[in-house]
């Protein structure tokens, strides 16, 4: 950016991204790496946000609660594996957006390819699970499971759905032959009576 | 035996054990950066105290939220409880929850389900 056009350039980018944030009602983006640092100040600006707005308790939290799981899956996930590749080494995105209905809580970050089928196959048993089974399941991995090396407890997509009793959606997109952009979006209603 | 007073923060509970004064609890916000090494200590504590155990043990839980690599750990604590009453111990676990909040409500029921020890639901507002 050493010359008046490509400044010029960048303005209007950020113009347009500022748009687009508008359009899609995103009120939070980060991108990079995750801490539990960033972890503690996203949720916190989120919280006193949404209290500032009288959203009701039970809203709160669960988009705490969607937030929270999010970002511990990524940082505990993102630098699964090293990429030479600038764009996806350890990092990723996480945004917040709020909708008239709904709150929506969207991560990002790089996978193996060699992760998709397990990945896949967890997101859609859980996805098909009704409240009971989705019960049952978390006391048995409470039960069963061990933490991880990172302090996982392989505990977070089931949290997910039980706390918004929604599907979780997912994507992934080529990166390379052997790494995808594994996309996740966790929806919360903000109408009580949905919860 | 050595008393445990860990200050809540806001992504750590406060902690009280302490068995001369027959007061133990775990309350606020759980979710630590690594959740092992901050319930290291209690788990110790409650192995030591389960070695010579007051006469009667009340655990009080009053979490407004746990993250889910903490509801591992409060499972632990609760075995741990479990094999005191087990042996003959006279143990009760205290699960306070705010009256609204239906999910902390059903997770106390749900460790309830796991744990073989007398549980004592207590909703407040």
């Amino acid at each position: 950016m050493n010359n008046k056009k490509d400044v010029k350039g960048f303005l209007e980018f950020v113009y347009e991204f500022y748009k687009s944030m508008k359009a899609h009602e995103i009120t939070l983006v980060y991108e990079g790496e995750i801490t539990h640092q960033i972890t503690k100040a996203f949720t916190s600006l989120t919280e006193s946000n949404m209290s500032k707005d009288d959203e009701p308790n039970s809203v709160q939290r669960k988009v705490f609660h969607v937030m929270v799981e999010c970002l511990q899956n990524i940082s505990k996930h993102a630098d699964d594996f090293t990429s030479n590749d600038y764009l996806f080494s350890g990092r990723g995105i996480f945004l917040v957006s709020k909708g008239e209905n709904e709150y929506s809580v969207t991560t990002g970050n790089a996978v193996e390819n060699d992760k998709i089928e397990y990945l896949t196959e967890l997101l859609e048993s859980i996805n098909k699970m009704d409240k009971e089974e989705l019960k049952e399941l978390y006391k048995k991995q409470m039960k069963e499971g061990r933490l991880s090396e990172k302090g996982g407890a392989g505990l977070g997509f089931i949290d997910i759905k039980r706390k918004t009793g929604k599907e979780l959606e997912y994507h992934f997109l080529p990166i390379s032959d052997d790494t995808s952009f594994f996309l996740l979006t966790s929806t919360i209603s903000r109408s009580e009576s949905e919860l | 035996m050595e008393t445990i007073k860990i200050q809540g923060t806001e992504d750590t509970p406060k902690i009280i054990l302490d068995a001369e004064n027959e007061v133990m609890e775990i309350s606020g916000r759980s979710l630590p950066e690594d959740v092992s090494s901050f319930y290291e200590p209690v788990i110790n504590w409650l192995n030591e105290y389960a070695e010579k155990p007051n006469k009667k043990t009340i655990l009080n839980f009053k979490l407004t939220y746990f993250n889910t690599a903490s509801s591992k750990l409060l499972l632990d604590i609760l075995m741990k409880l479990e094999e005191m009453h087990e042996k003959g111990h006279d143990v009760l676990i205290r699960w306070h929850y705010p009256e609204d909040d239906e999910d902390m409500e059903e997770a106390g029921e749900e460790y309830a389900d796991i744990v073989d020890v007398p549980f004592e639901q207590v909703a407040y507002s």
